[in-house]
């Protein structure tokens, strides 16, 4: 596996082009022909075969590894664009338009994708431990979960009830501290930054964010009260069109929290910050299992609603999707939007100031810190970056679930995200969203598809039924995929990185996932056409 | 209830949250141990401690028909669940992290996030097998009832608690006798003999020690041998705390005995039984919280729950890192650059 892979030959270009080419026939043909169900019934045992849950897994992952090639292998730009675009837009949806299911897990992979994308910054760019990521995911699903569903109308409807002394003048008063305080916390700011602070400034600027805080308070729950009369038109949850606005509210809310959490907790270093983002991660889930009134606790919010957007579902209905599947479709390309920014955003920043001070930070937080970076400041926007693409992601998990509840945001679904940064290569972008995509397509696809396949097979006991030992396969595939290739699937390499990304083609392997990567024949899947690669590089995550 | 009932209570109370802050300490003396030889947080710790808790179950659940002495079967539990823990932990050692020794931080850690998962499915499998996935602790008899009994002959503290109405059952004295006993020996072991001596020169400077003609991987075996047996020790006492346990649930504790280890400051031995002892009195006072509220009328006290031990854990934690950011007894260690 960590053979140095055959440097492709400069004439095999164009060789390779009919090769991807055939490859993403073939596969799209396997998939759109395994996933219609009435085209299946009548090729019989052929069919009979393709339905099998390991061979249809299979071609699963065979299919989108066409992604992965089209950004690995040589071949002419064009070719790589067709075969990409091709994948996403086409082929795919054609899919799960007679398997829903396919939609489903196009969605559920990219999310995945987009969550490692940012907690690639945290930790493989910033190199900042943080075990309690999915709690950011959480942030941004509550935000909009909250308000999409009926539970805003409820929260109102109990303001109504228990008003307290709250009335107009409150919020008066709310809105008056809020904003006395904010300026004089500007204020001290200001003074602190002109002349050295003393214990008073200090006092009174914790005193003034205490206010702040208290204003903030009384303002939000003078504005419900004041607004409980309308709790029984929103019983449905506030207009969908909002969705657009929650959109940007999730990334902001998230990114705040990223900040809040952060500021007290980035002056440790490595196994303490590991902890305590743990430990906030923690909170924040318990937060939402005990606070009723605003999460329903662990029964969970549902239903959560979408964005309606008419048109789209008149386009939908014209291209023959049924009336169920015009959401899916719909999320399914606004989460194919939003990576394509996320990676946009992600390139950006790899090789902007502010990238390259992430990296000093990792490689050496004292020498970063005589060069002059600001530490603290800079830690913080890798924080908030990240969260902030958990965010968006959390509120569209939200809306494709309908349903939330804090069973989404364990512990485990952080070490999940970690795990696919890891296993995908730390550091690299294509490598995170390989990582993302085997990870997910492990998770969802073949380990539940063995599982079903030898669910009745008489020799294999129900206790060590695949399905049942997704823990255990996927512990033995980290701890394997460490012993063996620590540096990740793809390893960065920026250089390579840099010449590659005005391909566009990181856009195209955002789905680029080789879920045949996973099963053991690593490496030299996408060996003969894999770009020369020097073994002895270090990988931007290995230090 | 008045204060004459809440006084005990009170006092029940701290006294249970000590018990299951010695539970927790001497499962963050585990973590503490390894992370101080390697600096790895060795999240298979929480599984290795469930082994033992499993190997307590099956020893208890084998000599149920035994016309022995109780004592004598918590020994021999508590034995087993040690050599097994204990051979598991090297095991883990020198498969997942040996061939790790030269690679960056975050990879061995990966790898104990891997062992832990193989190893709780492993758990659940075998015990699976036999049809039991909830494993009751059935303890010999005598261990259950309360420590002083009104027949018994206590001892004079035992008695003075029984008058003023405190009960402590006599696992929970079982729990604090074995932590203590421990403890001692862990002491002894680290801190007056050449072995520890040995193990405090490799956690110090891997190369130097190497030297000075000491044998750093069989050091680092050694030191996951006393870690693997001092979780199969917590692991019999959290089976005996709490009464059942399953191959999950080693994770709720682990993850607070984890934090214990760093909130004394992780690596040294003091700190994560101080850091124990604090949150398991923390956890049970917090628990104690709605009852407190009932008796007071406050309804936001009643609302406490369970849930929110972690949180005050956590909170804990963050408000003592942020005065002290390397833990209660940690020492600061000085950049080199």
């Amino acid at each position: 596996m960590t053979a140095a892979p055959r440097r492709p030959a400069r004439a095999s270009r164009a060789e390779q082009s009919v090769l991807l080419l055939l490859f993403f026939l073939v596969t799209s043909a396997g998939l759109l022909v395994s996933h219609n169900g009435d085209l299946l019934n009548q090729l019989g045992s052929v069919g009979a075969a393709l339905k099998n849950p390991i061979v249809e897994a299979l071609l699963v992952s065979l299919f989108l590894a066409n992604i992965l090639f089209a950004y690995l292998w040589r071949a002419h730009p064009a070719v790589k664009a067709v075969v990409g675009a091709g994948s996403l837009l086409l082929v795919l949806p054609l899919a799960g338009r007679a398997d829903t299911s396919l939609l489903d897990l196009s969605i559920q992979v990219m999310i995945f994708a987009a969550l490692a994308l940012g907690l690639n910054i945290v930790v493989g760019l910033a190199g900042l431990l943080d075990l309690g990521y999915i709690a950011f995911f959480a942030v941004g699903a509550y935000t909009w979960s909250i308000f999409g569903s009926p539970r805003f109308s409820e929260i109102l409807s109990y303001f109504g009830e228990n008003p307290g002394a709250t009335n107009a003048s409150t919020l008066a008063l709310g809105l008056f501290l809020t904003v006395i305080t904010a300026a004089s916390m500007v204020y001290l700011n200001r003074l602190t930054k002109r002349t050295a602070a003393t214990a008073a400034t200090t006092w009174s600027f914790r005193l003034a964010s205490l206010g702040l805080v208290a204003g903030i308070i009384l303002t939000a729950r003078a504005i419900l009260v004041l607004m409980s009369g309308q709790a029984d038109s929103l019983a449905g949850g506030i207009n969908p069109a909002f969705f657009w606005l929650f959109l940007a509210l999730a990334i902001f809310t998230a990114a705040v929290v990223g900040v809040l959490i952060g500021l007290p907790v980035l002056r440790l270093k490595g196994d303490y910050l590991a902890i305590i983002t743990l430990g906030l991660g923690e909170v924040i889930r318990v937060l939402a299992l005990n606070l009723d009134l605003y999460s329903a606790g662990s029964q969970g919010i549902t239903p959560v609603g979408s964005a309606s957007v008419p048109w789209f579902n008149a386009l939908a209905g014209a291209l023959g999707f049924e009336e169920a599947q015009y959401n899916l479709l719909f999320l399914y390309l606004l989460v194919l939007a939003v990576i394509a920014v996320i990676m946009m955003v992600n390139v950006r920043l790899d090789k902007s100031r502010i990238g390259r001070a992430w990296i000093a930070i990792r490689d050496d937080e004292v020498a970063a810190q005589a060069m002059g970076v600001p530490l603290l400041q800079t830690k913080l926007i890798a924080f908030a970056t990240g969260a902030s693409f958990a965010g968006v992601m959390g509120m569209i998990f939200a809306a494709k679930q309908t349903f939330i509840s804090p069973e989404s945001f364990v512990l485990n679904e952080s070490i999940m995200v970690l795990a696919m940064v890891i296993l995908g290569g730390m550091g690299s972008l294509p490598g995170v969203v390989l990582g993302a995509a085997v990870v997910a397509l492990l998770r969802f696809r073949v380990l539940p598809g063995l599982g079903e396949a030898t669910a009745n097979v008489d020799w294999i006991p129900q206790q060590v039924n695949p399905a049942q030992l997704q823990k255990l396969i996927f512990g033995a595939i980290l701890v394997a995929m460490m012993l063996v290739r620590p540096e990740g699937l793809l390893p960065s390499r920026r250089r390579q990185l840099e010449l590659h990304h005005d391909d566009n083609q990181e856009d195209d392997s955002v789905d680029g996932n080789a879920g045949a990567l996973g099963r053991g024949n690593q490496g030299d899947v996408y060996s003969p056409g894999l770009a020369p690669a020097n073994e002895n590089d270090r990988s931007g995550g290995a230090k | 209830m008045d204060l004459a009932t809440l006084l005990p209570f009170l006092v029940e109370v701290i006294v249970g949250g000590l018990v299951l802050g010695f539970v927790y300490a001497i499962i963050a003396l585990g973590y503490t141990m390894v992370y101080g030889v390697l600096q790895l947080i060795n999240f298979a710790h929480s599984e290795v401690f469930v082994t033992g808790a499993v190997v307590g179950f099956e020893v208890f659940r084998v000599l149920a028909g035994v016309e022995i002495n109780g004592y004598l079967k918590l020994i021999i539990a508590l034995i087993s669940a040690m050599l097994v823990s204990g051979l598991l932990n090297v095991l883990i050692e020198r498969l997942a992290y040996r061939p790790l020794r030269s690679a960056p931080k975050l990879v061995p850690l990966i790898t104990a996030i891997g062992v832990s998962l193989i190893l709780q499915d492993v758990l659940r499998i075998i015990e699976g097998f036999q049809g039991r996935f909830d494993l009751t602790y059935t303890l010999p008899a005598g261990f259950s009832g309360p420590f002083c009994g009104a027949e018994s002959s206590c001892a004079s503290v035992g008695t003075f608690l029984n008058s003023i109405g405190v009960r402590i059952k006599v696992t929970d004295v079982i729990v604090i006798v074995v932590s203590l006993v421990s403890l001692a020996a862990l002491n002894y072991l680290v801190n007056r003999t050449r072995m520890g001596k040995a193990i405090r020169a490799t956690a110090q400077d891997r190369v130097t020690a190497g030297l000075m003609g000491i044998d750093g991987n069989r050091m680092i075996s050694l030191t996951f041998l006393i870690g693997g047996a001092l979780g199969g020790i917590s692991g019999v006492l959290f089976g005996m705390k709490f009464g059942t346990i399953n191959a999950y649930s080693g994770f709720d504790p682990g993850i607070i005995a984890f934090t214990a280890a760093v909130l004394g400051g992780i690596g040294s031995i003091p700190g994560a039984v101080l850091g124990g002892l604090t949150l398991g009195v923390i956890q049970s006072l917090i628990g104690a919280m709605s009852v407190l509220g009932s008796v007071t009328g406050i309804a936001n006290l009643e609302a406490i729950d369970a849930s929110y031990q972690r949180i005050g854990a956590f909170l804990v934690l963050v408000l003592i890192l942020i005065f002290k950011p390397t833990g209660l007894l940690g020492k600061s260690n000085v950049e080199k650059v």
